[in-house]
């Protein structure tokens, strides 16, 4: 009897989960898909942000989380690597460094936005015009690069947790084959270890990209432009974002109602993208699943 | 960890020599071996007390005795395998050809390569078959591509698994079946030419098959090696080793001929386990 309770309690919260999660899904591609279009994913807005499209806030959108893949992938993995292969677990370094990352996942995304201001734009990129531009505005303004790295701050945790799990999920006995065979710890970690956590490795990097492609907060005062008809070519450039157009739509529009149509598309342009690389994510760790299952049997 | 006086290396200080005699100097020279491992609440299980062995070279050692006797502990000592468990702590002495493996300044990296080890599950790497045979000897900085073609076919070879793999070198190692993995575990460890060849369990999966050709693979690689191997199996001890070694809650109960272990064992608590009143 507790049993059929339980189960029953349990069927409602998943259904209201999912009932919800099917709700905003049907209300977005209802709204949205009818002014999708070959236009509407080239062309720039224009009409007072009622017509054209979203082009430039693809780009700039596939260009910032290009950027911050860049950056947060190498120092993200090699952090892992050192805290699971090599530190010792009791070390004050090693254990200063997890908190650092636990607290750095919990630091809300605005707080992000104004660090990156404070600290790359206003002192990395000014100390740069004054060492290297002779004070002329350059890098000391907000841009794609400090956009990309404020960025690539806030998904760090992500990826440094996942890919320390995924390296650790890689079994001890692999390690001593390798050992056992007169190989260096170096040899090891980078021959065997990476390797066989290579699935796990590259689904973290792609959950922290889709995480980094839908955060508005750390890019407003760092390099997101409310509108731009010219493509960033520059690292320093401005640019325009999906996520940060869609808040612009909802709120910034000389009319709301008219851009109406326009926001929902913009919406189910961002979720499609996050949600195909949450696809892609999940269908590497599915076959590193099946590998790993072919290696018991 | 004292220092080897150049005098406890070997008679007239010529090894190689020293083996060919009809009373051989031993591989290795295990002396009063302690093993430590930090337990979970603090404190120290003592896991291995006050061993003392010798192993000659190209024989076959069988270790037995019940699960958690220490024996796979003593084979891990061998090749200083224990330094990758976290609070192990091992004392006494271990001689290979008379020098200290156990010293601090000793090179595990070389003592690795000069003594082999399997493990009891297979461990195939994420690599084709022929990469995970060349792995060793990539490791150890052999780069002549025709010379490690020649050592990784040899291996497979003397591993009984060339021509079972032949055709598909590059294929992933992981579709290995498990006696096929285990062969090339072996294969891998015969590669880069040990001197001492460490077996724990390498038959544990019930295959029998696969075992009977294992045991062959033993008889034939001992012409060259010399082999510790632990096993469950009385019947595999018996038929693989000329020596025994029997482990009992810490300590080396009793050594001696095969034969004479399984016939009449001078301890009783070697009769016991053999004849299975207890284990």
């Amino acid at each position: 009897m507790r049993d059929a309770s339980l189960v029953a309690a349990t069927a409602i919260a998943s259904a209201i989960v999912v009932g919800m999660l099917l709700v905003i899904l049907l209300d977005v591609v209802r709204s949205g898909a009818s002014v999708i279009s070959g236009t509407f994913l080239t062309a720039a807005p224009s009409g007072g942000m009622q017509a054209g499209g979203v082009g430039p806030a693809i780009f700039g959108t596939a260009a910032l989380t290009i950027l911050m893949t860049v950056a947060v992938v190498p120092v993200g993995v090699i952090t892992a690597i050192w805290l699971s292969e090599y530190a010792r677990p009791d070390s004050r370094l090693a254990r200063a460094v997890r908190l650092a990352v636990a607290n750095l996942a919990g630091v809300p995304s605005i707080v992000f936005g104004l660090f990156g201001l404070g600290f790359f734009v206003q002192t990395i990129g000014r100390g740069l015009d004054k060492a290297a531009y002779g004070g002329v505005a350059t890098y000391g303004k907000p841009g794609l690069i400090w956009a990309a790295l404020t960025l690539a701050l806030l998904t760090m945790p992500v990826v440094i947790v996942a890919t320390e799990e995924a390296l650790r999920a890689v079994p001890r006995d692999l390690r001593d084959a390798s050992l056992a065979l007169g190989a260096t710890k170096f040899q090891t970690t980078f021959q065997v270890v990476v390797p066989q956590a290579m699935g796990g490795i590259l689904t973290s990097a792609i959950l922290a990209v889709s995480r980094g492609a839908g955060e508005v907060a750390p890019i407003l005062f760092t390099g997101a432009a409310y509108f731009l008809v010219e493509l960033p070519t520059h690292l320093n450039d401005q640019f325009m974002n999906l996520g940060y157009h869609v808040y612009v739509l909802a709120t910034q529009s000389p009319d709301v109602d008219k851009t109406r149509p326009q926001l929902y598309g913009t919406v189910l342009v961002l979720l499609v993208l996050t949600f195909l690389l949450n696809v892609v994510a999940v269908v590497i760790r599915i076959r590193t699943r099946k590998a790993l299952a072919s290696a018991r049997a | 960890m004292a220092t080897i006086e150049p005098s406890q290396r070997s008679p007239g200080g010529e090894p190689r020599a020293a083996v060919l005699t009809a009373a051989p100097s031993p591989k290795l020279e295990v002396r009063g071996l302690d093993v430590f491992y930090r337990g979970e609440k603090g404190g120290e299980t003592h896991a291995l007390q006050d061993v003392t062995v010798d192993v000659f070279p190209r024989e076959v050692l069988a270790l037995i005795g019940p699960s958690g006797c220490g024996k796979s502990t003593f084979l891990r000592v061998l090749n200083r395998m224990n330094d990758t468990i976290p609070g192990a702590r091992v004392a006494g002495k271990v001689l290979l050809e008379g020098e200290d493996i156990l010293a601090k300044d000793y090179d595990v990296v070389t003592l690795r390569r000069r003594v082999g080890m399997v493990f009891q599950r297979p461990q195939p790497f994420p690599k084709s078959i022929f990469d995970n045979v060349a792995y060793g000897l990539r490791a150890h900085g052999l780069a002549d591509k025709r010379e490690i073609t020649r050592r990784v076919e040899q291996a497979l070879g003397r591993a009984a698994l060339w021509d079972e793999v032949k055709d598909r070198l590059d294929a992933a190692a992981l579709g290995l079946s498990g006696g096929q993995a285990q062969r090339l575990c072996i294969a891998r460890a015969l590669a880069v030419e040990p001197e001492v060849l460490l077996l724990d369990e390498p038959t544990s999966a019930p295959d029998p098959i696969a075992t009977a050709k294992l045991e062959e693979l033993i008889a034939e690689l001992k012409a060259d090696l010399t082999i510790v191997i632990v096993t469950h199996s009385m019947q595999q001890a018996a038929r693989v080793s000329q020596r025994t070694a029997f482990f009992y809650m810490g300590r080396l109960i009793e050594v001696g001929a095969t034969k004479q272990m399984f016939t009449r064992p001078r301890e009783t608590r070697t009769e016991d386990y053999i004849t299975g009143r207890f284990g």
